[in-house]
């Protein structure tokens, strides 16, 4: 399956766009990468996704593929090799049930609510969050991965937290994972970002942090 | 295959997809009827994140959030029936779970919206939306006796509350939504799928959901009351 086969339709910062990117290169699939400007959106993007208009949407043959956690499965039953999913139906739901949950919980509600609200919302917001990440810090015990001694499906699904979490900080001056009191999901954080399908394909820091900045300010009441 | 149990409210219609994947792969189960108003121990120890229902029990172990059930039904009693919920091909799988997602993320959100929003302006850009949002299942279900085909699928049982649950919010907020002349492809769906055994075995009494949602209506609406 050549590189003319398969593309991406990304935007450079997406942590969504990003699970996809690391989730091709485990299993070694060559793809072209199309930027997409999202503040002025392409017609071939608005023509794959019509229904959302957002990236990722991962282009196969003729199939366009949209939303990431889709694509991810789509990848992992289309090219079988380095599998991403668990085998074990009751592992596979746990799994789909923490991505999809820990985005909502800890990403939606908790940290980006937290970064772009204040007093008792962003109070809420935190809170909301240290509690997903307590149940994280029991999950990942006593592994190196969430998927066991090797990525799997959640730990591209996670991934986010380990380089999106540490710029939301910074840019809102906030702590949401604390270190200390998180040994083991730091530990995951590290090892995570130290893969070398992770290693060298984040977007740049600054670039990322006046990104975030700029992004809070258009979200934050006045 | 080991015992099955399943926490829930009849009103509720993701509870109702979960009896409805069930009672398709003819698996026995035992229903635990939830109060809401006073979550089980067994509910929050269940679902600590989200302490909602549904929650699959099978094997003592819990599975929450009512999509993730569903395919955790479909792989474990795979051959059940001969009736796969989700299809085979990765690429109508992909479809089938993006349309699902578009189900709970956009169109229950924009139709409860078009439900609570008070008259007037608001109301009428509600609606506008919720339409927009049913425009796209239109399209889909073009052509198709079900979303799954022949049979009902994984997409049908995840719409499936538009079949039934859908008019008593639009009775509740005085609107109208589906209907044979705006979708005639997505109503003409509707009255198949909730004539089908076993989908019409699970359907909970009428005023049971009006009492459950008008619940919810009223306590949006006094929030917003509240706030202006």
């Amino acid at each position: 399956m050549g590189s003319k086969d398969v593309k991406l339709l990304n935007f450079w910062v997406s942590p969504f766009g990003k699970r996809v990117e690391w989730a091709l290169k485990l299993k070694g699939v060559e793809y072209e990468y199309i930027e997409e400007d999202i503040c002025n959106k392409s017609n071939l993007l608005l023509e794959l996704n019509p229904v959302h208009k957002k990236v990722p949407v991962l282009v196969h043959g003729n199939k366009a593929i949209a939303e990431s956690f889709v694509i991810l499965e789509y990848i992992d039953e289309t090219w079988k090799q380095y599998p991403l999913m668990p085998h074990d139906p009751y592992e596979r739901a746990h799994a789909r049930f923490w991505a999809t949950s820990a985005q909502q919980k800890l990403g939606k509600e908790g940290s980006w609510t937290a970064l772009v609200k204040s007093g008792e919302e962003k109070e809420k917001a935190l809170n909301t969050a240290s509690e997903v990440l307590d149940k994280l810090e029991e999950e990942i015990k006593g592994k190196k991965f969430f998927g066991g001694d090797n990525i799997g499906y959640l730990d591209i699904a996670l991934g986010w937290i380990s380089y999106i979490i540490p710029i939301w900080e910074e840019v809102g001056s906030i702590q949401i994972i604390d270190r200390l009191k998180l040994p083991a999901i730091n530990e995951w954080m590290t090892n995570f970002l130290n893969h070398p399908v992770v290693k060298d394909s984040l977007p740049p820091r600054d670039k990322a942090l006046d990104y975030y900045h700029l992004s809070v300010k258009k979200h934050t009441p006045n | 295959m080991g015992e099955v149990k399943l926490i829930g409210t009849h009103q509720s219609f993701p509870c109702a997809r979960i009896e409805w994947g069930l009672k398709i792969k003819g698996v026995e189960y035992e229903y635990l009827k939830e109060d809401l108003s006073n979550k089980s121990d067994l509910l929050i120890q269940s679902n600590p994140v989200h302490k909602k229902v549904p929650v699959l029990i099978h094997r003592g172990k819990p599975i929450a959030e009512s999509l993730v059930i569903l395919e955790y039904i479909d792989e474990t009693w795979k051959d059940n029936n001969g009736h796969c919920l989700l299809p085979q091909d990765p690429y109508e799988r992909a479809l089938a779970r993006f349309w699902a997602r578009f189900i709970d993320e956009k169109c229950v959100i924009s139709v409860w919206g078009a439900c609570v929003a008070q008259e007037g302006e608001e109301k009428e850009k509600a609606v506008e939306g919720a339409i927009e949002t049913l425009s796209h299942l239109e399209k889909q279900i073009k052509g198709k006796k079900f979303f799954g085909g022949e049979k009902i699928g994984y997409l049908d049982i995840v719409a499936g509350w538009l079949s039934y649950w859908l008019s008593v919010l639009e009775e509740l907020g005085e609107i109208e939504l589906v209907n044979a002349e705006r979708f005639p492809c997505l109503h003409e769906w509707g009255k198949n799928f909730i004539n089908t055994s076993p989908i019409k075995d699970c359907i909970p009494p009428r005023e049971d959901v009006i009492a459950y949602f008008s619940f919810g209506i009223n306590y949006v609406r006094s929030m917003a009351a509240n706030k202006a």
